[in-house]
């Protein structure tokens, strides 16, 4: 135990799920300003928006089952793949880790009571409410479902029937949520910290959170004002950015993804910090290298600001842009590279447990790892004349952000569980559900950058014979991916009531959200705790 | 900071001033951010269409631009006034600051509904006959006049609205000489709104 978390103690005040406070029902959640309470708000409406973005790629990856005409349209499998992006970017990937378990945790680990604005906090939920019922009225309101690709690309988002003026606008307010996210977590990291509660003593998930929310923070106007930019140019045709009136749509590709690149960074980081969390905890280790895991975080966050250019290697940028995109590319992997290196020489020689968060954690280095060294094979400017829009991205795509961030969320799922809800899942089926989701998840993405370096373009509807057999891989691959989704969520939802009752630190973790009681009490600590010593401490303990 | 002032404003954070500060000057940073991405897209144009630029900011009214340029100058001026009063307890003279300030952001206002209008009059609007018959450098020139100093004149309404409440705020003492950080970051943002009509001025008006 830490001597920071025995003055805080565990006591038996009620907890968050129970506190009676001046409200009740739903109204008790949604008018709460409890980062607790904040943070399942965020798990239940991220995750409900999760189930509509699976449902759409699984009607996709079904469809191609065969070529040519199939279940669906050719115009209603463009609207899917764009329902699938705008989904699963804006209102999942982008928020989750940091809203659900950044939410719960921050305050939780630095030893405060809550967050630095908590009202502002709740009015961040509402803007992503807002934005993402807008968002989903866009997409099926005005001529027709959005059909532009996740990336609403000018000219052609100039020019369609659908609603992209709507959809551009939801994504603005979304993204207002999410620089006031930003906004809070920093201001909460440097004002809220307990007491002893220095920057090297935070859990390496802080740091986590508080690299993404920079990103958040900076980058995340740029995407607005382009968005806004469409949306005058829908309604006024100022000609921005259409080539007809002098505007220049390469433009709006650097635009958009001076933000969206970075944002790739803002889904991988807080899942990095829960992996960081995860690992020392199931090996009995302190983290190896503290220093150098936190400083990764900041040298991905700002490296990674400035790789934006990869995506457009042929859409017409000059040599010399191209070369210095490319080279800062390859540099984004030397910290990416540095962690995965700490977390395996944090496992080394430590007793391992291999419960469900550190299976997510360990599949989390495994695909994460396929994910980023794909990236640095298509970042070489020649290979990616071939790569470029291939199924191959969408492999490597998916591996990323799917492999990493995704089974990173899981593992957090998992091993905050029992802190959350006081209860525990099904220790039995867990480990079930997650081999069927590796196995599924590698036999679907695997096959799509195989096919990918064959040559199949992304976004078709359509495919030569050639292809035939490995599209069937990937779509059966589909079918057991999902059917180990089904089963990790049925056992998670049926032990939000049903579980067994969880103790405060099932885990034998040192952070201090295990020294509070299970679920945490509605103000967190008793009297805030005077921290002593750093956030891993097992092999001093003698708990090896 | 010492442990035991650290610990008070854990255990005060709603009234953490310091906090407070620290959170609108990254709301300011993100601001800087929008308009940058418009700078960006000037820049780039600007690059491109040199002679259209030089020859559309010769369409500006210069006198209104100064004009404009003195008033928030001015407002800026009186709102740290209204700041440093408060600090001094001086309500009344606080609020007569703010009001001259909010006063100030009214005429601002009006000037550019003057403008635009007299530029719209002459056919200059997006889409307009006489703008798409001109060169592609100008109808981008006008566009991002038309937004630019659009997406301000919104910034500048909301600051006037933000500061007609903290007038009512000062008026009904919520806001004074002990607790005064709302006022303070008002006066933050209303600053920025200045500072970024300081770059649109050289960049639509003085550029022929």
């Amino acid at each position: 135990m830490t001597e920071g978390g025995a003055s805080a103690g565990v006591h038996s005040g009620a907890s968050f799920l129970d506190e009676k406070g001046r409200r009740t029902g739903i109204f008790a959640w949604i008018l709460s300003s409890d980062h607790k309470r904040i943070g399942i708000l965020y798990l239940f409406s991220v995750l409900t928006f999760f189930f509509a973005g699976i449902v759409l790629g699984f009607v996709m990856r079904l469809k191609m089952l065969v070529a040519g005409p199939g279940i669906i349209s050719a115009q209603t499998y463009n609207e899917l793949f764009t329902f699938h992006g705008v989904i699963m970017i804006f209102l999942v990937v982008i928020p989750a880790v940091p809203t659900i378990f950044g939410n719960f945790f921050l305050p939780l680990h630095i030893g405060a009571r809550d967050v630095s604005f908590p009202v502002l906090n709740l009015m961040s939920w509402y803007l992503y409410i807002t934005g993402a019922v807008l968002a989903l009225v866009s997409l099926v309101t005005g001529g027709g479902g959005i059909d532009t690709g996740w990336t609403f690309y000018a000219p052609y988002s100039l020019r369609t029937h659908a609603n992209v003026p709507l959809a551009v606008f939801a994504v603005f307010i979304l993204g207002m949520s999410s620089v006031l996210t930003g906004l809070n977590f920093i201001t909460t990291t440097h004002r809220l910290r307990a007491p002893g509660m220095t920057w090297f003593r935070m859990p390496l998930f802080v740091w986590g959170v508080y690299a993404t929310a920079w990103v958040q923070v900076i980058a995340t106007p740029v995407i607005a004002i382009t968005l806004v930019l469409v949306l005058i140019e829908r309604i006024f045709g100022v000609g921005v950015f259409d080539p007809a009136k002098g505007g220049d749509p390469i433009l709006y590709q650097h635009l958009f993804w001076i933000y969206s690149h970075p944002a790739v960074y803002i889904m991988i980081l807080p899942a990095m910090g829960v992996i960081s969390e995860i690992i020392p905890v199931f090996s009995r280790r302190n983290i190896f290298g503290y220093k150098a895991v936190a400083f990764s975080s900041m040298a991905i966050a700002s490296v990674g600001s400035l790789v934006w250019g990869h995506h457009m290697f042929v859409s017409g940028e000059s040599y010399t842009a191209n070369w210095i995109f490319s080279l800062f590319t390859f540099l984004v992997a030397i910290p990416s590279a540095i962690k995965v290196f700490n977390w395996l020489a944090t496992m080394y020689g430590g007793s391992i447990r291999l419960e469900a968060p550190m299976l997510y954690a360990l599949a989390f280095i495994f695909l994460f790892s396929i994910g980023g060294l794909t990236g640095v094979i298509q970042g070489s400017l020649a290979a990616n004349v071939h790569l470029h829009d291939t199924y191959w991205i969408v492999g490597h795509f998916h591996y990323v952000i799917f492999g990493g961030m995704g089974f990173g969320m899981f593992g957090a799922m998992h091993y905050w569980f029992p802190k959350m809800f006081g209860r525990m899942y099904n220790k039995r089926l867990a480990p079930w559900a997650f081999v069927l989701e590796l196995v599924g998840f590698n036999v679907f993405y695997f096959a799509l950058l195989v096919l990918g370096w064959q040559g199949m373009p992304r976004r078709y509807y359509d495919y030569l014979p050639e292809f035939h057999a490995l599209q069937v891989v990937a779509t059966v691959g589909s079918w057991v991916l999902v059917a180990g989704l089904a089963l990790m969520f049925a056992n998670l939802l049926h032990s939000v009531f049903k579980g067994p009752k969880a103790p405060a630190n099932p885990w034998g973790g040192s952070t201090l959200e295990w020294q509070v009681s299970s679920p945490p009490p509605t103000e967190n600590f008793e009297k805030i705790p005077v921290i002593t010593q750093g956030p891993y401490h097992f092999e001093e303990a003698g708990q090896v | 900071m010492t442990d035991a002032a650290a610990s008070t404003a854990i255990e005060h954070h709603h009234a953490d001033a310091e906090g407070a500060r620290l959170g609108m000057w990254l709301f300011l940073l993100s601001e800087i951010f929008l308009f940058g991405g418009l700078f960006l897209v000037y820049s780039v144009y600007r690059f491109k269409n040199p002679a259209d630029f030089h020859a559309g900011a010769a369409e500006m009214s210069r006198f209104l631009g100064t004009l404009n340029t003195v008033v928030l100058l001015t407002s800026s001026l009186t709102m740290a006034l209204s700041i440093a009063a408060i600090q001094r307890a001086n309500r009344s003279l606080s609020s007569w600051m703010l009001g001259f300030t909010i006063a100030l952001s009214l005429v601002f206002l009006v000037n550019k509904y003057f403008e635009w209008t007299a530029h719209i009059g002459r056919g200059i609007y997006p889409n307009s006959h006489y703008l798409l018959s001109q060169p592609k450098g100008t109808i981008l020139f006008f566009g991002l006049y038309y937004t630019m100093t659009g997406l301000h004149g919104v910034h500048v309404l909301v600051g006037a609205l933000v500061l007609t409440v903290m007038l009512v705020l000062v008026r009904k003492r919520v806001v004074d000489s002990k607790s005064y950080v709302l006022l303070e970051n008002s006066g933050l943002y209303w600053h920025l709104v200045d500072i970024i009509w300081i770059f649109l001025f050289p960049l639509f008006y003085l550029i022929t």
